[in-house]
C-alpha cells in the first residue's frame, strides 16, 4: 500500500472535521450553544499553546497571559471600530501589538536565572487591567467596549439580514482554522533546529550555552512568540463574544491557562489541544457547581503536580498521521522517531 | 606551530577566596594537554573561566590573537571552543540524535521562517545535518540509539554522547573534564584511543581534565599540575611523574604513576 | 503634606516589611517564590476577625488576636510546606511555583466556600481609640491610634525576628541551611525541621501584617491577601531576596514610594508604579540593594 503523505493527510482530516462540524452547526444539529463552546474552546487552546510554548518548551513560567490576551482583543477591537481595519487585519494588529509588549517585558526579565518571569508577567498582567480601566476614551473603561463586530463586517449584515445566520459558523470556522494553523506552524517550529535551540534552553541553559545556543535569544524569540499567539487569540476573542471588560483578563484567567498546559503535559502541542478542549466542555459542565468549582480546580492542579507532573500526555505528541496508519492509539502516542523526522523532512 | 588558546595569569575569587591563582596556559595547534590536581584544586574553574561560564577577575584569555573576556559562552563556542561537562549536562528528556543536532544549530544554514514552513532549504540540511550527526556517533560507537532519550542511555554513553556533541559544534579547541570517571580499564583504553583519534581526524587542539592517571599519562603530551589554585608544575608526563611537588600534592590521593 | 504622607508611607512600609520578611526567608532556605504567602496574611486577619469580633475590640482582645493568628498561621504554613512542597522537593521549579500557585487559590476560593467566612467582605473590628494631632514646624500632622499599633508591634516583631536568626541556635541553623543545605545537612542539622521552623516564623509574621493590615485598612476578604503579598514581593526583591535586612528596608521604601504616588502622581495608577519599580530594579540592580548575585555551580 502506497503511503499516503503525513502533510496532506494531515490536512485533509482537520478541513473535514471543520467542515463537517460547520456544516452541523449551520443546520442547527449542534446550537448556538454547543457552537459558542466550541469556538471559545478554541480560543482556550490557542492561548494554551502560546503559554505551553514559553512555559513548556523554554522551562520558564509566565503568569500574565491573560494581560497579553487582553492587549490583544482590546487593540484588534479598538483598531477595527476606530481606525476601520478589516478584521483580519486588526487580529493581526492585536498579535504585532501584544508581541512588542512581551518585547519590553522580556527584555530587562529573561536575562535573569530563576523565576522572575512568573512574578513579572502575573504583576504585568494586574497593571495591564488598571491600565485599561483608566485609558476610558479609548477602551471604555470598567463599564467595557461594546459593539465589537461580528467576524462578517456590519455591512454585510445589512445588505442581507440572513447573513445573520451564519454568524456561528464564521466564528467556529474562523477560531478553528486559526487554531490549526497555529498548531500546525508550532509543531514545525519546535521540530526544526530554532525549536531544538528553545528546547535545549529548557534542559539545560549552562549546557546549551556551551553548545552556542544563545539562552537569551532563544528565551526572547519563544517570549514574543508567545505573546504575539495570545495576542492573536485575544483578538479572536472580542470578534466572538463582541463585548471587552478589563475584569475578563484577571489572573484567574491566566490560571486557566495554566491548568490547561499542566492538565495536557508541558512540552506537549497535542496534549494541550486535547486539554483544551476537554476543560474548556468541563468547565461548563461543572457549572452547577459554583464557587466549589474554583476550588476544585486548584485542587486538580496540585494533585496533577505531586502525583503525574507530566499532564495526561508528558511530552509525548499524538500523530494522528500514525493513527491512521497504524490503528493503534499506543504507536499513535510514542515519540516521533527518526524515520518520521525522514519523511517530514 | 601555532598557539591557538592562551590564558595570561587567569585568577578568580568567590567572596574573597582565591579559587584560582595566576594560571598561565599556551595551547600550541594540535596539542593534547592535560590537566591534573586533587579535588577541589581549581581545575573545573579553569574551563569555566576559558569557556565564559565564569569572569576572572584578572587575566587575559585570548583564542587565535582574539580576547575571551567578558564574552557570553555560546560567542566563545562560536569562536571555536567546545567542552564536556564532569557532572555530566545533557540535554536529558531529549533524543541522543537532537542532543547532537543542537550543536549544529550554528551552522543551520536555513532561516527561521523556513524553520517555520518547513521549506527546501530546511528539508536538505536537515537531512544533511542528521547524516553528520550519525557518522559522529557512529565513531563513537553509538550509533543505532538515536532515539533514545538522553537520560535513558548507560552511564559511559552519556560522557560519550557529551563528547559528540561538543565535537558537532566544529570547535578547534575541545576541552574535555573528566571524559572516563565512571569508565573501567578496558573503556578507558579505548576512550585513549578515540581521543586521539579524533585530535587527528579533526585536527583538534585538547585540553583535559582527568583523574585517571593511565589516561592522562598515556595520552597527553603536556601536563599541567594544579593545586590549591596554583600551577604547581608543567612538563612531559615523564618529568611530572618524577616531580617532587606533585608526588607531595597528590600523597594523599594514591596516585598511581606507574602506568 | 509630605510629612504626613511620609507617616503614613512608612505604616503601610512597615506592614510590607513584616510580609516580605517571609518571602526573603522562605526564598533564601528553599529558593521558593511562595505564592501562598499573601494568603497567611488573610488568614491571619480573619483569625482576627473572629477573636475581636468575639472578645470586643480593646487593646488586650488585639494581642490576644494576634498571638492566637500567628499560631494559627503558623501551624497552616507547615502543613502547606509539608503537604503541598516536600513532595516535589527535587522536582524541576517550575513545577513547585504552580504547585504554589494552585495552594494560593485553594485557601482563597477555599475561603469563600467556608460558610463562616463566604464570599462577602466583612467590617473588621476597631479599638475605640483617639486621633492624635501634633504640630510639627507649624504642620498639622496626624497620627491614628492604629498608626502607633502598627509601627510599634512592627518594630517589636522585627527585633524580636532579628534576636531569632542572629543569636540562637535553630537562628544559626536557618541562616546555614540557607548558605548551603547539602553542607548543613551533613554537619547534622535537621533540614526538614528548619525549613518546617522557617515557614512557621515566616507565616506568623504574615499573620500579623495581616491584623495590623485589617486594623488598619478596616475590612477582610478572602483575596485581600493577593495584592499586599505581591507588593511585598516587590519589596522582598527590592531589597534583595534571601536578604532579612533587605526585606525590612525594601518595605519600607516600598510603602513610601505607593503612599507618595498616590498623593502626587495618580490614585488610580500608584500600584503601576510600585510594579514598574520591580521591571526597574530587575534591569538595573536584579540583586536588590543588599542581594548577593548567586552563582549556579557549573
Amino acid at each position: 500500500m502506497k503511503k499516503i503523505k503525513s502533510f496532506p493527510l494531515l490536512l485533509g482530516i482537520s478541513l473535514f472535521v471543520v467542515l463537517i462540524v460547520s456544516v452541523l452547526i449551520k443546520l442547527e444539529i449542534l446550537n448556538e450553544y454547543v457552537a459558542q463552546i466550541l469556538s471559545f474552546a478554541g480560543i482556550n487552546v490557542i492561548i494554551a499553546l502560546s503559554l505551553n510554548l514559553i512555559s513548556g518548551f523554554t522551562g520558564q513560567l509566565a503568569l500574565g497571559h491573560a494581560g497579553f490576551m487582553a492587549i490583544g482583543a482590546y487593540a484588534a477591537a479598538i483598531s477595527v471600530m476606530q481606525f476601520n481595519m478589516p478584521i483580519f487585519v486588526g487580529i493581526l494588529i492585536g498579535g504585532v501589538v501584544t508581541s512588542l509588549f512581551g518585547l519590553i517585558i522580556g527584555f530587562p526579565t529573561l536575562r535573569l536565572r530563576g523565576d522572575y518571569l512568573a512574578i513579572v508577567t502575573l504583576a504585568f498582567g494586574e497593571i495591564i487591567r488598571v491600565i485599561l480601566v483608566n485609558l476610558d476614551k479609548l477602551t471604555g473603561g470598567a463599564a467595557g467596549l461594546k459593539g465589537i463586530p461580528y467576524f462578517v463586517s456590519a455591512a454585510a449584515i445589512e445588505s442581507d439580514p440572513a447573513v445573520i445566520t451564519w454568524v456561528p459558523v464564521l466564528n467556529f470556522a474562523c477560531i478553528t482554522l486559526t487554531m490549526l494553523l497555529i498548531l500546525a506552524l508550532s509543531h514545525n517550529l519546535l521540530t526544526s533546529s530554532y525549536g531544538r535551540a528553545i528546547i535545549s534552553v529548557r534542559e539545560d541553559e549552562v549546557a546549551s550555552g556551551s553548545m552556542g545556543v544563545g539562552s537569551f535569544q532563544y528565551k526572547m524569540i519563544a517570549f514574543c512568540l508567545s505573546a504575539f499567539i495570545a495576542g492573536v487569540g485575544g483578538g479572536l476573542y472580542a470578534f466572538l463574544f463582541n463585548y471587552l471588560n478589563p475584569t475578563d483578563f484577571n489572573f484567574l484567567r491566566s490560571v486557566d491557562f495554566l491548568i490547561i498546559v499542566v492538565f495536557g503535559g508541558m512540552g506537549s502541542l497535542t496534549g494541550t489541544l486535547v486539554a483544551g478542549y476537554l476543560l474548556t466542555y468541563l468547565q461548563e459542565a461543572l457549572r452547577f457547581l459554583q464557587d466549589y468549582r474554583l476550588v476544585i480546580y486548584p485542587v486538580l492542579l496540585i494533585i496533577m503536580m505531586i502525583f503525574r507532573p507530566g499532564g495526561i500526555m508528558g511530552s509525548k505528541e499524538l500523530s494522528i498521521v500514525r493513527l491512521v496508519r497504524t490503528g493503534s492509539l499506543k504507536k499513535a502516542l510514542q515519540r516521533e522517531t527518526a524515520a518520521d523526522r525522514e519523511e517530514q523532512a | 606551530m601555532s598557539t591557538v588558546l592562551h590564558a595570561n595569569k587567569i585568577s578568580i575569587e568567590f567572596g574573597g577566596l582565591k579559587a584560582v591563582s595566576d594560571f598561565s596556559l599556551n595551547l600550541e595547534s594540535g596539542e593534547l594537554v592535560g590537566l591534573i590536581g586533587p579535588n577541589g584544586a581549581g581545575k573545573t574553574t579553569v574551563f569555566n573561566m576559558l569557556t565564559g561560564v565564569y569572569l576572572p577577575t584578572s587575566g587575559d584569555i585570548t583564542l587565535e590573537g582574539k580576547s575571551l573576556l567578558k564574552k557570553q559562552p555560546h560567542v566563545i563556542n562560536h569562536y571555536g571552543i567546545a567542552r564536556t561537562f564532569q557532572n555530566i549536562r545533557l540535554f536529558k528528556e531529549m533524543t541522543v540524535l537532537e542532543n547532537v543536532l543542537i550543536s549544529y544549530h550554528a551552522h543551520v544554514g536555513y532561516n527561521f521562517v523556513s524553520g517555520l514552513l518547513h521549506l527546501p532549504s530546511f528539508k536538505s540540511r536537515e537531512k544533511e545535518m542528521r547524516k553528520n550527526a550519525l557518522e559522529l556517533l557512529s565513531i563513537f560507537h553509538i550509533e543505532g540509539k538515536q532515539d533514545e532519550l538522553a537520560k535513558n542511555m548507560p552511564y559511559g554513553e552519556q560522557r560519550k554522547l557529551e563528547i559528540v556533541r561538543a565535537l558537532a559544534t566544529k570547535p578547534k579547541v575541545l576541552l574535555l573534564d573528566e571524559p572516563a570517571a565512571g569508565m573501567n580499564p578496558q573503556e578507558t583504553h579505548d576512550l585513549m584511543n578515540l581521543i586521539r583519534f579524533i585530535r587527528d581526524t579533526f585536527k583538534l587542539t585538547i585540553l583535559l581534565i582527568e583523574h585517571d592517571m593511565s589516561l592522562v599519562m598515556g595520552i597527553c603530551e603536556r601536563i599541567l599540575v594544579l593545586d590549591y589554585g596554583q600551577t604547581i608544575a608543567s612538563g612531559t608526563p615523564d618529568q611530572i611523574s618524577k616531580n617532587p611537588m606533585v608526588i607531595k600534592a597528590y600523597l594523599g590521593e594514591e596516585a598511581d604513576f606507574s602506568a | 503634606m509630605l510629612l504626613q504622607q511620609l507617616i503614613n508611607g512608612f505604616t503601610l512600609g512597615f506592614i510590607y516589611a513584616l510580609i516580605a520578611l517571609g518571602y526573603t526567608m522562605v526564598y533564601g532556605i528553599v529558593r521558593l517564590i511562595n505564592f501562598a504567602h499573601g494568603d497567611m496574611l488573610m488568614i491571619g486577619a480573619y483569625t482576627g476577625y473572629f477573636i475581636l469580633n468575639a472578645l470586643g475590640a480593646t487593646p488586650s482582645s488585639l494581642v490576644l488576636s494576634l498571638v492566637v493568628s500567628m499560631m494559627v498561621c503558623a501551624v497552616i504554613g507547615v502543613a502547606l510546606e509539608r503537604i503541598c512542597y516536600k513532595p516535589l522537593r527535587t522536582a524541576p521549579r517550575i513545577n513547585i511555583l504552580i504547585v504554589a500557585i494552585g495552594a494560593s487559590l485553594v485557601i482563597e476560593n477555599g475561603g469563600r466556600i467556608l460558610p463562616f467566612m463566604g464570599p462577602n467582605p466583612r467590617q473588621y473590628p476597631q479599638l475605640a481609640g483617639s486621633v492624635n494631632q501634633l504640630d510639627v514646624m507649624g504642620q498639622q500632622v496626624i497620627i491614628s491610634q492604629q498608626d502607633i499599633i502598627v509601627i510599634v508591634v512592627s518594630i517589636v516583631m522585627m527585633a524580636g525576628l532579628g534576636y531569632i536568626v542572629k543569636f540562637t541556635k535553630i537562628g544559626k541553623a536557618m541562616r546555614a541551611v540557607s548558605h548551603d543545605t547539602r553542607a548543613a545537612s551533613l554537619m547534622g542539622i535537621n533540614v526538614d525541621r528548619i525549613i518546617s521552623f522557617t515557614f512557621a516564623i515566616g507565616s506568623a509574621m504574615a499573620a500579623v501584617a495581616g491584623v495590623l493590615f485589617a486594623s488598619k485598612y478596616p475590612q477582610v476578604q478572602t483575596y485581600m491577601g493577593i495584592l499586599p503579598g505581591l507588593k511585598a514581593f516587590v519589596a522582598a526583591v527590592l531589597g534583595g531576596i534571601g536578604s532579612i535586612p533587605g526585606a525590612m528596608i525594601g518595605g519600607i521604601i516600598l510603602g513610601i514610594t505607593e503612599i507618595l504616588s498616590k498623593a502626587y502622581i495618580s490614585s488610580k495608577m500608584a500600584d503601576a508604579v510600585v510594579f514598574g519599580i520591580l521591571v526597574l530594579i530587575l534591569m538595573v540592580r536584579p540583586t536588590g540593594i543588599m542581594g548577593k548575585s548567586l552563582k549556579e555551580k557549573v
